[in-house]
């Protein structure tokens, strides 16, 4: 009985010092640098793949109309507003023009001017051919002399060269007159083509430098995306691909479209090639021209390939590979990549066979001699 | 034999182990701010080391992009590119920032990656926990996971929303804000469009230009608009080397033909850990070696407290013969074990209080291992005060009063 009481009390310090010490060395063995590192796995597929190509750009007119006086002068009155749809042909406003109705006033009255001397000179002429044919009869009879005749010749060539002056006088007058009317008519603000105002850069009575832009009129039903891929991902880019176009205003719903052409020049500084995808149907409401829109292109599915996930992939000694789980040990094992779609998906050309087991996501950087521990999650990831 | 240290320890074994826990946890404390300071050193390494960078090209004479800030054109990485020796370079962008979701926000660096392959391209997530990498040019995010966002979520960034499509850990900046990783283009907009207001307010500060804004010049206004509201710049060039170059080499040539500062591995290090922690680590040393000796106080005045406790015991083993070397050993063995005990707390307990602070916290062994040597010897020399005073006890203490 005696023996029994100190062994109780060994048991109880044993009780709180074993279950310590074990868990020190769970602790020392678990934790830090010595403990594996927690990594999942996955088993490469093979299978098809579709690339995708994903840009964004902006709404753009693919026809816009700048309109504006093309000579300096001030706006007389400006009838249309932004949204107002117009036809082609439709006068939108005019410009002020000053002095040009009298100048105009002054060409007509120096037409009729023209046309009172060609009548003068028609009446002289007349007048000059009738002496000249009754001077010429005379001359048989010996009733006129030889240089009276000549006279009266002489005047007639005067007064023909008169009238043909007068004439071409008249044509110059109308020209004048013409060419005033043409410009004053220039004036006038007309709209080359149907469409809808987009912008009034100026009311009535700003004064305008040739070539500066009244109105602007933009033709809406010639609406597309002018779209922007960064050079690096725009392997397969081709007119004709159908488009998914999801403007910012609309986020979920994707518009059905294709890309229409690929422009022959990219940009220099942003690195980026661009390219005009037309919507299949016109969106209705129309969108707003300069709204942004995310534009994702379909390519061709691929045949099929062993395929990993991009979060596989690893940089060991500059070398892309994935760290790869054979008989247990884990090795890197450099690969050749090939096309990849929107979800991740990377098809594997070489170094890879269907069936491997490759590390996916891994709690920390692996090394070769690292300690691993398979898990289902990653700690601290929600499911 | 009979162990006198074990037995005396069995006699009054609750007493002598919850001393042994209280000392465990000031050892604890201890060992976690030495876990504080390797942390914040361990941030900054692990942002070098994430990076995937063998050079650091910045803007000249700056220590940056960490540092201090640094501004590049970012189509400079051509010509870097151009250099011998370089196998890749890749544009990269810092912005330390609120990162917002929903109501709430949280402190993030956000860094921009230049487009490339997954894999090669410096400066890309080297690994993820959970989720893929990013594949479309825009709007998606990588986010640490110590952001708290999930799969899926959007979170604003400046004036766009971002998609989280991946999580990562353990991708800090310096000062151990967690990273969200987003396309380049995005980043340098980020960057440079703060918000709408600011947008507007810059346009209407250039329309009241007149320089900028002449009526004769129809178009003027809009293309200094259009010049000012792009940003073709990043912070720094994260350059690979071809294998077989050394790093200082090309560091060299590229400092002297391109005109351009540049970092190894090692100078960044410096940098980091020599200037821009420097303070603040030296804070904790401080106050670790404040604590140490704290806790070498303590250690030794419970040991002390422990014989004086039982002096009388002492005086009676004295008395009946036993011999100073046996008592001298219990109370060296009893120090020991309470040294033990307390380290193994200590350790126990520093390593479940890691994960729950809010930075990160590294407990090296080798911390571990000085941190139980110097709780031993912090045992043994505050025995020999113990020890002193027991041997001194008058054994007829034992029966007077």
């Amino acid at each position: 009985m005696k023996s029994l009481f100190p062994s109780g009390r060994t048991l109880g310090l044993l009780a709180v010092l074993v279950p310590l010490l074990a868990l020190f060395i769970y602790v020392g063995l678990r934790s830090g640098p010595l403990a594996p590192v927690a990594v999942t796995l996955t088993t490469v597929e093979s299978r098809a793949i579709t690339p995708a190509l994903f840009g964004i750009g902006t709404v753009e007119a693919r026809y816009t109309y700048n309109i504006g006086p093309t000579q300096a002068g001030r706006i007389k009155y400006l009838d249309v507003h932004v949204g107002d749809w117009v036809k082609a042909g439709q006068v939108l406003g005019e410009m002020e023009p000053v002095d040009l109705d009298d100048r105009v006033r002054s060409q007509e009255f120096a037409y009729r001017r023209a046309e009172a001397a060609l009548r003068e000179a028609e009446a002289r002429q007349a007048y000059a051919q009738s002496q000249a044919r009754r001077y010429e009869q005379l001359l048989p009879a010996r009733l006129a002399s030889e240089e009276a005749v000549a006279t009266r010749r002489q005047e007639l060539q005067i007064a023909n060269a008169a009238l043909s002056a007068a004439r071409e006088d008249l044509s110059r007058a109308r020209s004048d007159r013409d060419a005033l009317v043409a410009q004053r008519s220039n004036l006038r603000l007309i709209a080359p083509a149907d469409g809808v105002i987009a912008v009034r850069d100026a009311d009535p009575g700003t004064t305008m430098v040739a070539g500066q832009s009244v109105v602007e009129i933009i033709d809406p039903t010639s609406l597309w995306v002018n779209v922007r891929f960064d050079q690096i991902s725009a392997l397969g880019l081709a007119s004709g691909l159908s488009a998914h176009v999801v403007l910012r205003s609309r986020e979920g719903a994707a518009l059905q479209g294709r890309v229409l052409r690929i422009e022959p020049k990219a940009d220099v500084v942003t690195e980026e090639m661009l390219a005009k995808v037309v919507f299949d149907v016109m969106p209705q409401p129309l969108p707003p021209v300069g709204e942004l829109a995310e534009v994702t292109i379909d390519l061709r599915e691929l045949a099929s390939a062993p395929v990993i996930p991009n979060a596989a992939i690893r940089r060991n000694g500059g070398k892309a590979g994935v760290w790869r789980i054979a008989d247990g040990a884990l090795s890197f094992t450099p690969i050749t990549l090939g096309a990849s779609d929107l979800h991740g998906h990377v098809q594997v050309l070489g170094g890879l066979e269907a069936g491997d087991q490759v590390v996916l996501y891994s709690e920390k950087a692996l090394a070769t001699h690292s300690r691993i521990h398979v898990v289902e999650r990653i700690a601290g990831v929600a499911p | 034999m009979i162990s006198l240290a074990g037995r005396d320890i069995l006699h009054s074994w609750g007493k002598f182990v919850f001393t042994g826990i209280g000392l465990g946890l000031l050892i604890g404390v201890t060992l976690v701010m030495a876990g504080v300071y390797r942390g914040m050193v361990d941030d900054g390494k692990a942002l070098l080391d994430n990076s995937g960078a063998d050079l650091w090209v910045v803007q000249k004479d700056t220590l940056g992009p960490y540092a201090e800030s640094s501004s590049l054109n970012d189509d400079i990485y051509r010509g870097v590119l151009a250099m011998p020796g370089v196998l890749r370079a890749a544009n990269v962008t810092y912005l330390t920032m609120q990162v917002r979701k929903g109501g709430h926000d949280v402190r993030a660096m956000v860094v921009g990656i230049a487009p490339g392959k997954i894999g090669i391209t410096p400066g890309w997530p080297p690994y993820l926990v959970a989720g893929r990498q990013m594949t479309r040019g825009h709007y998606e995010a990588v986010a640490d996971i110590a952001t708290g966002f999930a799969l899926g979520e959007r979170i604003q960034i400046r004036r766009n929303t971002f998609t989280v499509v991946g999580l990562t850990r353990r991708m800090v900046s310096s000062s151990g804000d967690p990273m969200i990783f987003i396309a380049l283009k995005d980043a340098q907009e980020a960057q440079f469009l703060k918000d709408n207001d600011a947008i507007w307010q810059s346009r209407r500060r250039t329309e009241a230009n007149p320089a900028f804004n002449r009526p004769s010049v129809p178009g003027l206004l809009d293309a200094v608009i259009a010049s000012q509201s792009s940003n073709a710049f990043v912070n720094a060039v994260l350059v690979t080397l071809e294998p077989g170059h050394a790093a200082d080499e090309v560091a060299e040539s590229i400092r002297r033909w391109k005109r351009l500062t540049v970092y190894t591995r090692a100078q960044m290090e410096d940098i980091l850990v020599g200037k821009l922690i420097a303070s603040s680590a030296k804070q904790i040393a401080m106050f670790l070696v404040i604590l140490a000796f704290v806790s070498a106080a303590i250690v030794a005045f419970i040991i002390y407290t422990l014989t004086m406790d039982k002096i009388r015991e002492i005086a009676v083993l004295k008395l009946i013969g036993t011999r100073n070397r046996t008592i001298a050993a219990m109370i060296l063995q009893q120090a020991l074990a309470l040294g033990v005990i307390g380290f193994v707390v200590g350790k126990i307990t520093a390593t479940y209080a890691a994960p729950l602070f809010p930075k990160y916290v590294l407990l090296v062994p080798a911390d571990s291992i000085a941190g139980f040597v110097a709780v031993l010897l912090i045992c043994v020399l505050s025995s020999i005060i113990a020890i002193r005073m027991a041997l001194k006890v008058d054994p007829a203490e034992a029966i007077g009063g």
